[in-house]
């Protein structure tokens, strides 16, 4: 999933003569397209920004399992279910694997997941809203998945080899998720009158929150430009998110759904559509906390991870058990 | 026999399939990423075999009636009254101490009782069973040694892994038992024989529970075990509410396909 | 006590005949489960039919501003790559 509004601690691009030799020589490979390793020399806020990114990456990944969760032990057929468990629990993999990028850096995992908790570090708003229906189970591969996607593959060529690398190996198992979304969207709008209209209510809930996962727009953030200098994003937010309009709605056409949007028009001149304007109040306050699901998401993983605690914990004594009788034996 | 045979594939399909259910209650609050996915992993497993078994049971079912059922009819069209499986695989799932427990009784039976069933003279029930074997194989095994780690971690997890030992022990017995469907295909020999499975699995539970230095319950009061059990189609409280949670939606549109 | 568990580096062979190749990493409690674990991250697609694990902590690496001085030497010896040596077309089977 997208990492949104990543805060670079920076105020503004800096330029090449307030660099030092170090500096030089990093922003010299990154133009090269050569990839810094872990043990490389990096800016303080190069390594900052990210950790904060493959963190959030990787929370969004590990909450993201919770709306598509809710809906395992209610597959409408058994095909179904064990696709939807097959996609949830690759997700879980592909949080592993951004943990892994992100301890690389120096940070643990049991660092970065309470930071999560402690609310010190945010996740996709899009896990915020609720899968009502299995509808929803489409719309959230096709939309969802669609959108992460489109953010996704600039991703495997990040500067960050670890990052790049994890995003690759993402990207692979990623094609399958939104494929299942829309093979679920297109059952649905084969189906009853019924299916139809759960199809159409799912894409009216999803449609506008995916838009917003591209971020707020280009105009004036100062941490888009950063990255883009380190090559830890690629492409703008507004032209990922004209991209994925693009390609999303002749998708909702052969569907034969309607996208609640009445200012979508093809633009013959600029060979693009047009769309109308996103409500970015609702964008903020769910990303303030005041979605629908922020507490139960959070307390969820919370609760997962304490009661988790003690299992963790009698593995390693056990681990450690075992070492000492061989120590002992040897 | 038709019949006998597509209640005794439905005893096979439902063990799977109502255990899978339960670990797909888990998904996204496992304790940690890794177990997370290891555990869905045999879920996972364990619903293709829930397939397996139910195609064929559908098709044991047309031979003897003309209309055999699907896969989905029978998973989501039947009451709890009708489904066959065992009592053990039902129960809630508890905390992660009592999920490992029920799942290591439960592989421990399974990995018996598929190698057995690999040399069925039933072609299609050997054939899925020795496929079923080399899944069950590695879900003792990682089930086996989660009892040792968490029967051997801590004060905590010992005392816990205790107690989830003792409680779901009186749901061990059924998993011996054989009623008069049974029988007459073990004569066949179609199924496997159930009370022939009891030493091996007690010599195995013995030996990890040593491990994991739990104590081995005295024998309670079995349930289920004499002929009125979950085989049956006599269950705990928890089958049914666990049935119109996964039920609900093919019942509610019962003409649609998905 | 912190629970985390330790991390290890996950190598994987795809095929017979050829070489493990690190794929990533994942934490576990033991050698035993980090090879089980391993199997179910990292193999859920058929990638691999043999896993090595080792502790993340008992890898050595080079340190990579000895970049030049291990790898640099290296460029100007191109006599140890056979097209250094240009063969007569009429010569065949070298």
């Amino acid at each position: 999933m997208y990492a949104q509004m990543i805060d670079t601690g920076l105020t503004k691009v800096a330029d090449t003569a307030d660099m030092s030799d170090d500096e030089r020589a990093f922003q010299a490979r990154i133009d090269d397209d050569v990839r810094i390793e872990p043990k490389d020399w990096m800016p303080e806020a190069y390594r900052r920004t990210l950790i904060r990114q493959i963190q959030q990456h990787a929370h969004s990944e590990v909450v993201g399992m919770l709306p598509e969760g809710n809906w395992i032990t209610r597959a409408p057929s058994l095909a179904r279910k064990a696709i939807l468990m097959a996609k949830v629990q690759d997700e879980a993999g592909h949080g592993l694997y951004l943990y892994c990028a992100a301890e690389t850096l120096g940070v643990s995992r049991e660092q970065m997941i309470e930071d999560l908790h402690a609310g010190k570090v945010k996740y996709s708003s899009i896990f915020n809203y609720p899968t009502l229906t299995w509808a929803d189970i489409g719309a959230v591969g096709w939309l969802v998945d669609g959108a992460a996607i489109m953010n996704q593959i600039p991703l495997c060529r990040c500067s960050f080899g670890p990052y790049a690398r994890a995003m690759i190996r993402i990207c692979k198992e990623e094609s399958f998720h939104q494929r299942q979304g829309f093979d679920v969207m297109m059952s649905l709008c084969r189906g009853t009158p019924e299916q139809k209209a759960m199809a159409q209510d799912a894409l009216d809930r999803w449609w506008w929150p995916s838009l917003m996962m591209f971020g707020p727009p280009d105009a004036a953030s100062v941490h888009s430009a950063h990255s883009a200098k380190w090559k830890i994003k690629r492409l703008s937010n507004d032209e990922l998110r004209q991209r994925f309009v693009d390609q999303t709605v002749p998708q909702s056409d052969y569907l034969g759904l309607r996208i609640p949007d009445d200012d979508l028009a093809w633009n013959e001149d600029r060979g693009h559509y047009d769309f109308g304007a996103i409500d970015w109040s609702e964008f903020h306050e769910v990303l303030k906390g005041h979605g629908p699901c922020n507490r139960d998401r959070m307390r969820t993983r919370v609760n997962a991870w304490e009661d988790g605690a003690w299992v963790r914990e009698a593995a390693v004594a056990h681990a450690q058990k075992r070492d000492a009788r061989a120590k002992a034996a040897a | 026999m038709k019949l006998q045979l597509f209640d005794y594939l439905l005893r096979l399909a439902d063990n799977d399939l109502v255990l899978a259910q339960r670990l797909g209650e888990w998904v996204g609050k496992g304790p940690v990423l890794e177990e997370d996915i290891a555990s869905t992993n045999v879920g996972l497993d364990l619903l293709g075999q829930a397939r397996l078994w139910l195609a064929y049971a559908g098709e044991v079912e047309a031979r003897a009636d003309a209309v055999g059922r699907s896969e989905d009819q029978l998973a989501f069209f039947r009451t709890d009254r009708e489904f066959r499986n065992l009592l053990l695989v039902e129960q809630p799932n508890g905390h992660y101490g009592d999920t490992i427990t029920r799942q290591y009784l439960f592989d421990q039976w399974h990995v018996l009782l598929l190698a057995e069933l690999a040399t069925s003279r039933d072609s299609r029930i050997a054939a899925i069973a020795a496929k079923a074997l080399k899944e069950v194989r590695y879900h003792v095994e990682r089930s086996s040694q989660w009892v040792i780690r968490l029967g051997d971690g801590t004060d905590v997890s010992h005392a816990r892994m205790q107690a989830a030992v003792d409680a779901l022990w009186m749901y061990t017995g059924e998993m011996f038992s054989v009623d008069e469907t049974e029988r007459a295909l073990i004569d066949a020999g179609i199924a496997a024989d159930n009370a022939a499975l009891a030493a091996p699995w007690r010599a195995a539970v013995q030996s990890v529970f040593a491990e994991a230095t739990l104590d081995v319950p005295a024998d309670p009061w079995m349930q289920g075990a004499r002929g009125r059990g979950g085989k049956q189609g006599v269950h705990t409280e928890h089958l049914s509410r666990m049935l119109a949670e996964m039920q609900a939606l093919p019942r509610m549109y019962p003409e649609a396909r998905w | 006590m912190s629970s985390e568990w330790p991390l290890w580096e996950v190598f994987i062979r795809s095929q017979h005949g050829l070489a493990h190749k690190h794929v990533g990493s994942l934490h576990a409690p033991d050698a035993g489960m980090a090879v089980r674990n391993a199997r179910d991250v990292y193999t859920r697609r058929n990638e691999g039919v043999s896993i090595w694990v080792v502790r993340s902590a008992d890898v050595h690496a080079s340190a990579p501003g000895d970049r030049e001085a291990l790898f640099d030497p290296a460029n100007d010896k191109v006599y140890r790559h056979p097209t250094f040596f240009p063969m007569p077309d009429e010569v065949k089977h070298i």
